[in-house]
């Protein structure tokens, strides 16, 4: 197996080896290199959280924090992500001590999803942007929302969700 | 809606990269943000044979502001040069026209380079390089040559540069004390393709309107300022430009309504750029 940083290219037919620290554990699966990051996190490491939508970047479903930045997962290549540190829902809880987090537990009292398949891809996007900008305005809040579709909920509960967490402590709001 | 096969190469160094896209020719196609390219990929808009990932090339990571200059190379993001500090100062329009590129989860992972190598005709960077009057520096295995962007972009995805080159680096000049800078768009929502784009620079002496989204790829038209003010037949010279432009109809909107954006947003703009010259 040669090292994936290299002069000679990972050939198309063969199953890579590919680590990533998935929620801060170490993880490592095969991928050809055409798999996409989103469908190795499902397929390879079993981590269903991800949702898989558009397969071309416009609906937001799959968004994960690639070393801590928020991006979709399925314009990125399994082989790419080699060596990054991946974020993905199932992490949010298990930072907080198994418990949903402020953001998760505002979701829920403010019926920020109905299906839910939009929901993990919005809060990894929330995560990194909160972060950045810990306490946006609707407005620009509405615009980072922007990158992700949800039919369900107009997307009222979920600004309502995220102006409460914000609003309220911004002790919370900061480990979200 | 997956990509079909290809083998994937990340070079260590620039000159690895050069070197296999030498051998690759046709068939090989370098990625760094791919958010353009990974949707084609995916929907099997092309094929290559081989994938060069330039995405962590630490030599492809300039972004200065020197010599009057701001040079942002080919792993640069999006999001990077929107946090900087002093992009305002430095490339206003920039800073005016990045927040419009696609949504905060793509800005995070899209390149300018890349953005201006795929050369679709509505996006924003091609026309902010167009409007400034920037550069595009292509590079080879053998040498390095630097190409004005008004003589870059040929058409819908293509561009002057050749199979065995990579866009290294863009350029935009830096903003001049006196200059005002404005942009504006249209689109069905916020972040999708514009239907129309303007861009609007006015100095001492001019008025340049750069529009994006109706041509088969940016174009600028500069006046001369009239007493200092925007000249008093702009609205026949808008509605000049805007014939001169050729856009056709297609699913987002029809010609006439792109003439009119252009007639209406590019008023605003130049006015909006002229009133707020320092």
């Amino acid at each position: 197996m040669p090292p994936l940083n290299s002069t000679s290219p990972l050939t198309a037919e063969t199953r890579h080896a590919v680590s990533i620290v998935l929620n801060g554990t170490p993880r490592t699966g095969h991928a050809h290199p055409r798999l996409l990051l989103s469908d190795f996190l499902r397929h390879e490491l079993g981590a269903h959280g991800t949702r898989v939508g558009c397969e071309h970047g416009v609906c937001g479903a799959c968004t994960v924090r690639i070393d801590g930045v928020a991006a979709r997962a399925c314009l990125m290549l399994a082989v790419q992500a080699d060596g990054r540190r991946i974020d993905t829902v199932e992490g949010l809880a298990q930072a907080n001590e198994g418990r949903m987090t402020a953001l998760q537990e505002a979701f829920r009292r403010h019926h920020a999803l109905q299906c839910g398949f939009c929901t993990a891809g919005i809060l990894m996007s929330l995560t990194d942007y909160l972060g950045r900008n810990p306490k946006p305005t609707e407005e620009e809040l509405r615009d980072m929302l922007s990158g992700h579709l949800c039919r369900c909920t107009g997307y009222a509960g979920i600004v309502r969700a995220v102006m409460d967490v914000t609003g309220r402590t911004m002790k919370e709001a900061a480990h979200v | 809606m997956k990509p079909a096969s290809f083998d994937y190469l990340r070079p260590a160094t620039v000159a690895d990269a050069l070197a296999a896209l030498a051998a690759g020719g046709e068939d090989a196609r370098v990625i760094a943000g791919g958010q353009s390219l990974m949707p084609m990929l995916n929907m099997r808009l092309v094929q290559p044979r081989l994938l060069i990932d330039l995405g962590r090339l630490e030599e492809l990571r300039m972004l200065r502001a020197e010599d009057g200059w701001l040079t942002v190379g080919a792993a640069v993001t999006q999001a990077e040069v929107l946090a900087r500090p002093t992009l305002a100062q430095e490339v206003p329009l920039l800073a005016a026209a990045l927040p419009w590129v696609g949504h905060f989860q793509t800005r995070n992972r899209g390149t300018l380079c890349g953005s201006v190598a795929h050369a679709d005709p509505s996006a924003e960077t091609p026309l902010c390089l167009i409007a400034t009057g920037g550069e595009v520096v292509l590079r080879n295995l053998r040498r390095r040559r630097t190409v004005a962007a008004a003589d870059f972009f040929l058409g819908p995805l293509t561009t002057v540069k050749a199979v065995d080159e990579i866009v290294e680096c863009v350029r935009f000049p830096l903003a001049r004390p006196g200059s005002g800078h404005a942009f504006r768009e249209q689109s069905m929502r916020h972040g999708d393709f514009a239907i129309t784009a303007c861009a609007a620079t006015v100095d001492g002496q001019s008025a340049s309107l750069a529009v994006g989204g109706v041509a088969d790829r940016p174009a600028l038209r500069s006046w001369p300022l009239v007493a200092g003010g925007l000249p008093p037949d702009l609205d026949e010279a808008l509605n000049a430009f805007a014939w001169d432009l050729g856009g056709d109809d297609d699913q987002h909107a029809t010609a006439r309504y792109r003439r009119d954006l252009v007639r209406r947003i590019g008023r605003t703009v130049l006015e909006e750029a002229l009133s707020c010259r320092r």
